[in-house]
């Protein structure tokens, strides 16, 4: 299974136990954010406030199918809207 | 092929020509239908009482004597709209904002709304209804509501986003930080430092149709709306969930909109609208007034900023710092986890390539109307402060602006300002395009001045519902969810074109109603032709499939021998090579025997949109008589991705810096002492006209977005981010003086070229 590292803005750094990145094992978003919930459940209401997810840079907000692979750094940022 | 969203650099037919837009005749024949062109039998005008204090505590609201008055059918207060929202916070502030819940916390928040047989009555009605006020501090200014001695607008507001959490309440929301790096040691490093604050005033989106709905709630519970909106699923869903009714029981029609930019993502007068139906059992149409647009609708937030950024003497910026406070109305953001100094600090240098960034948003709350987005929400003000520091190192460096940002430049693998790292893309690209273009070599005469700025805007994607129906002569209806802010349904109609391989006059686009498609997200970020491009090109692939088993049927060939190509079935292989292929029209013709209708179908989530970078030049003349600055040339540069209808794309890009030049030079909230707005009209409050522009050049760089079949990306927001600061520049390199206040109006340019000479 790939090793992802995940970071994050700081105002998530709380939640996800203070470091400043961390890694974990994920073929998924899906997987990845299922993970990261059951290690650090006050990550839900970050989550519940809108979570995107950059992968490689590129940012999902909706489609958490999308597959890892080993390498990949996923970026949790704010979940924004435009006008 | 299929559903794979990869780019395909495919060669294309119709795609990129620069088509009839289907709404054209409409508009310009006066058939096309807005939000109050909508009108229902025994339908009641709707009207609101709205608060004229800054900051009120509602002792009392008394509505007997307009209850008495004939005519009129229903009056809603707060009392009227049971809290159903759950502990949700945002939705609790949405409902709070439509109607005050014991306080007003702005000028023009409604307290009251009627529901009348015609406007006299119901205006006489509002003048019945007696409201008894204690008048509150009030705050409107971001700044001071952040001093200790402000008047807290909310007893049960603590700061998020800091630890430990605040002992005590503030008008400070949010604080949220973003960067990289050491900045302190980057400033270490540096040879040259330069510090600027800036202040950006409160503008409106200036759309020149105002809200407006018809409400119509039967008392089966089930309802309609009538409404101008950029998302009419989601508007569905908030007014449903305020007042309590199933989400498929009420069924949203958007009409044709007169511009939105973001206002209208969120809702207003819609629930109450809604609930005076209700409550009357009448259809109700209310529509908002200019000045209840401007009092009572989302405005942009007015900013504070600070920025400091430090370079070597060879260019290279060393570290970056920017602060931002930024307010967002009596509320929190308008979306959950999205407040605007932290939109404002994520953009911030965003188009740059630095080791050491840091950016801290502070989101504020005041006694002004809620702020809503507006065309790349909270990325202009930013833009206006970082861009102008970058010109002033760039001067004290002695280097030329263009080829300063083009060695700090971000490129793929920079690591964004807002935390992840690039792909390929195009913020070089225009940079070099404005180095090497025309405009950068004309001439330019006294108390002319030349400026240039950098933009960034992310783009979304988003839940996308389309169908795609064959009619039997061949014609094709392309149905979208998504409401039509900047010419997609032309777009679309290529799209569906190029797919299938026939006329773009072949095809029809059609917004839908709620109950005709899946949910579709609202209009914003610059992702209607993204998206609703994506599932038109599926919802064809499906439909081809489909038009392929029918060409076998009426072969009677197996399926797999059947090609699609150029808008014909072909079939393929020596065997069959007597079979003259057939076309679109003829399968159609014959589908009611082949098996029905013929039609396509795509729900979907298109994400990665792809971010979008601009780079803007403009000429300026200043009048240092009077302070009055005109625009004499301006040209916009921007990443687009492949355009698709490249008249919209030019006419987009035009757009976005039509309303930059506004706020740069004009536009502003003016409030009184008292806390009231001074100047709720288009007389007093100055949009640009066509007189006051030049024509707006433009060049579209279509670098590919490589997850979009055709390349697409979001192209509608990031051309209102760079003018405000190339104007800002150009009437520094005019006249000499570095404008720190938008707008840049004549009083203010008077006042600094004053400060200028006793200097």
């Amino acid at each position: 299974m790939p090793l992802v590292k995940v970071s994050y803005m700081s105002s998530l750094r709380s939640a996800l136990g203070g470091a400043e990145s961390l890694e974990i094992e994920a073929t998924t978003l899906r997987q990845l954010m299922s993970k990261l919930l059951a290690k650090y459940p006050r990550l839900q209401k970050h989550l519940d406030e809108g979570i995107a997810l950059a992968v490689n840079g590129e940012i999902y907000r909706d489609n958490w199918d999308v597959e890892i692979r080993e390498g990949t750094e996923v970026y949790l940022m704010p979940r924004i809207q435009g006008g | 092929m299929g559903n794979d969203p990869s780019y395909t650099n495919q060669k294309f037919k119709v795609i990129g020509s620069r088509v009839q837009r289907p709404d054209g005749v409409d508009k310009v024949t006066g058939r096309a239908r807005y939000g109050a062109d909508y009108n229902a039998p025994g339908q009641l005008v709707g009207l609101f009482l709205r608060s004229p204090h800054a900051h009120a505590r509602i002792l009392k609201i008394s509505t007997s004597r307009a209850e008495k008055l004939s005519g009129v059918k229903a009056i809603i207060t707060s009392a009227d709209l049971p809290d159903l929202t759950n502990g949700d916070n945002a939705a609790r502030d949405i409902l709070e904002n439509c109607m005050a819940r014991g306080r007003a916390l702005y000028d023009g928040h409604a307290v009251a709304a009627v529901a009348a047989v015609d406007e006299q009555t119901a205006k006489k009605a509002l003048k019945l209804i007696k409201v008894t006020y204690e008048v509150l501090p009030h705050v409107t200014d971001v700044d001071e509501a952040m001093k200790p001695e402000a008047p807290v607008i909310h007893e049960d507001m603590y700061t998020a986003g800091i630890e430990p959490r605040p002992t005590k309440p503030s008008n400070l929301y949010n604080v949220a930080e973003f960067g990289h790096g050491d900045v302190e040691a980057g400033f270490a490093e540096a040879d040259l430092i330069v510090e600027k604050s800036y202040k950006t005033e409160q503008t409106h989106q200036g759309y020149i149709e105002p809200h407006a709905c018809v409400a119509s709630v039967n008392p089966d519970g089930t309802g309609e709306l009538w409404v101008t909106t950029q998302g009419h699923f989601t508007y569905r869903s908030v007014c449903a969930s305020l007042l309590g009714m199933d989400i498929a029981k009420l069924k949203v029609t958007s009409s044709e909109i007169g511009g939105g930019f973001g206002g209208k993502t969120h809702v207003w007068i819609e629930p109450i609208t809604l609930a005076l139906s209700r409550k009357a059992n009448r259809p109700v149409k209310a529509v908002m007034s200019r000045e209840e647009v401007f009092r009572a609708s989302g405005p942009t937030s007015s900013t504070s900023i600070d920025i400091k950024i430090g370079a070597k003497k060879d260019g290279t910026v060393t570290a970056a710092f920017a602060a931002l406070r930024y307010q967002g109305g009596a509320f929190r953001g308008a979306i959950p986890g999205m407040p605007w100094a932290m939109i404002g600090a994520m953009t911030s240098f965003a188009c740059y390539n630095l080791a050491n960034v840091k950016s801290v948003g502070y989101d504020v709350v005041v006694n002004r109307p809620k702020v809503a987005a507006y065309r790349a929400p909270s990325a202009p003000m930013i833009a206006f402060a970082v861009e102008s520091t970058m010109d002033m190192v760039a001067k004290e460096l002695g280097m030329d602006p263009v080829d300063f940002r083009i060695r700090n430049a971000a490129r793929e693998g920079t690591r964004a300002c807002y935390g992840p790292v690039y792909g390929p893309i195009g913020i070089g690209a225009t940079l070099e395009a404005v180095k090497n273009h025309p405009h950068m070599r004309a001439r330019l005469k006294k108390n002319q001045g030349r400026g240039m700025a950098c933009g960034f805007w992310f783009n979304f994607g988003g839940q996308t519902c389309t169908d795609l129906n064959i009619a039997t002569d061949g014609s094709v209806t392309l149905t979208v969810g998504t409401i039509d802010v900047g010419g997609s349904r032309a777009s679309l109609s290529l799209i569906a074109a190029e797919e299938l391989g026939i006329p773009y006059e072949q095809v029809k686009a059609h917004i839908a109603d709620t109950g005709s498609l899946g949910h579709n997200d609202t209009t914003e970020g610059s992702r209607g032709t993204f998206s609703s491009g994506m599932a038109a090109i599926f919802a064809a692939r499906q439909a081809i499939g489909v038009l392929r088993e029918r060409a076998a049927i009426m072969w009677n060939i197996p399926v797999e021998d059947v090609a699609w190509e150029a808008g014909s079935a072909k079939a393929i292989g020596s065997k069959h090579r007597k079979l003259k292929p057939l076309s679109l029209a003829e399968i159609a013709a014959a589908s009611p025997t082949t098996g029905g209708p013929i039609a396509g179908h795509n729900e979907s989530v298109p994400d990665n949109a792809g971010v979008s970078f601009a780079s803007h030049i403009c000429d300026v003349e200043v009048d240092p008589e009077t302070g009055g600055t005109r625009v004499i040339r301006y040209t916009v540069v921007q990443d687009a991705g492949k355009a698709i209808h490249p008249t919209y794309v030019e006419g987009q890009m035009q757009g976005g810096a039509a309303q930059g030049i506004g706020w740069a030079l004009n536009e502003e909230y003016i409030y009184g002492e008292d806390g009231r707005l001074q100047n709720p009209g288009f007389l007093d409050y100055r949009i640009p006209v066509c007189s006051d522009l030049p024509f707006i050049d433009t060049q579209i760089l279509e670098i590919p977005n490589p997850n979009h079949p055709y390349g697409v990306r979001g192209v509608g927001e990031t051309s209102i981010v760079p003018p405000l600061a190339a104007i800002g520049n150009a009437i520094s390199n005019a006249v000499g003086v570095r404008m720190n206040h938008v707008p840049m109006s004549p009083p203010r340019i008077l006042k600094a070229l004053e400060q200028l000479d006793a200097t």
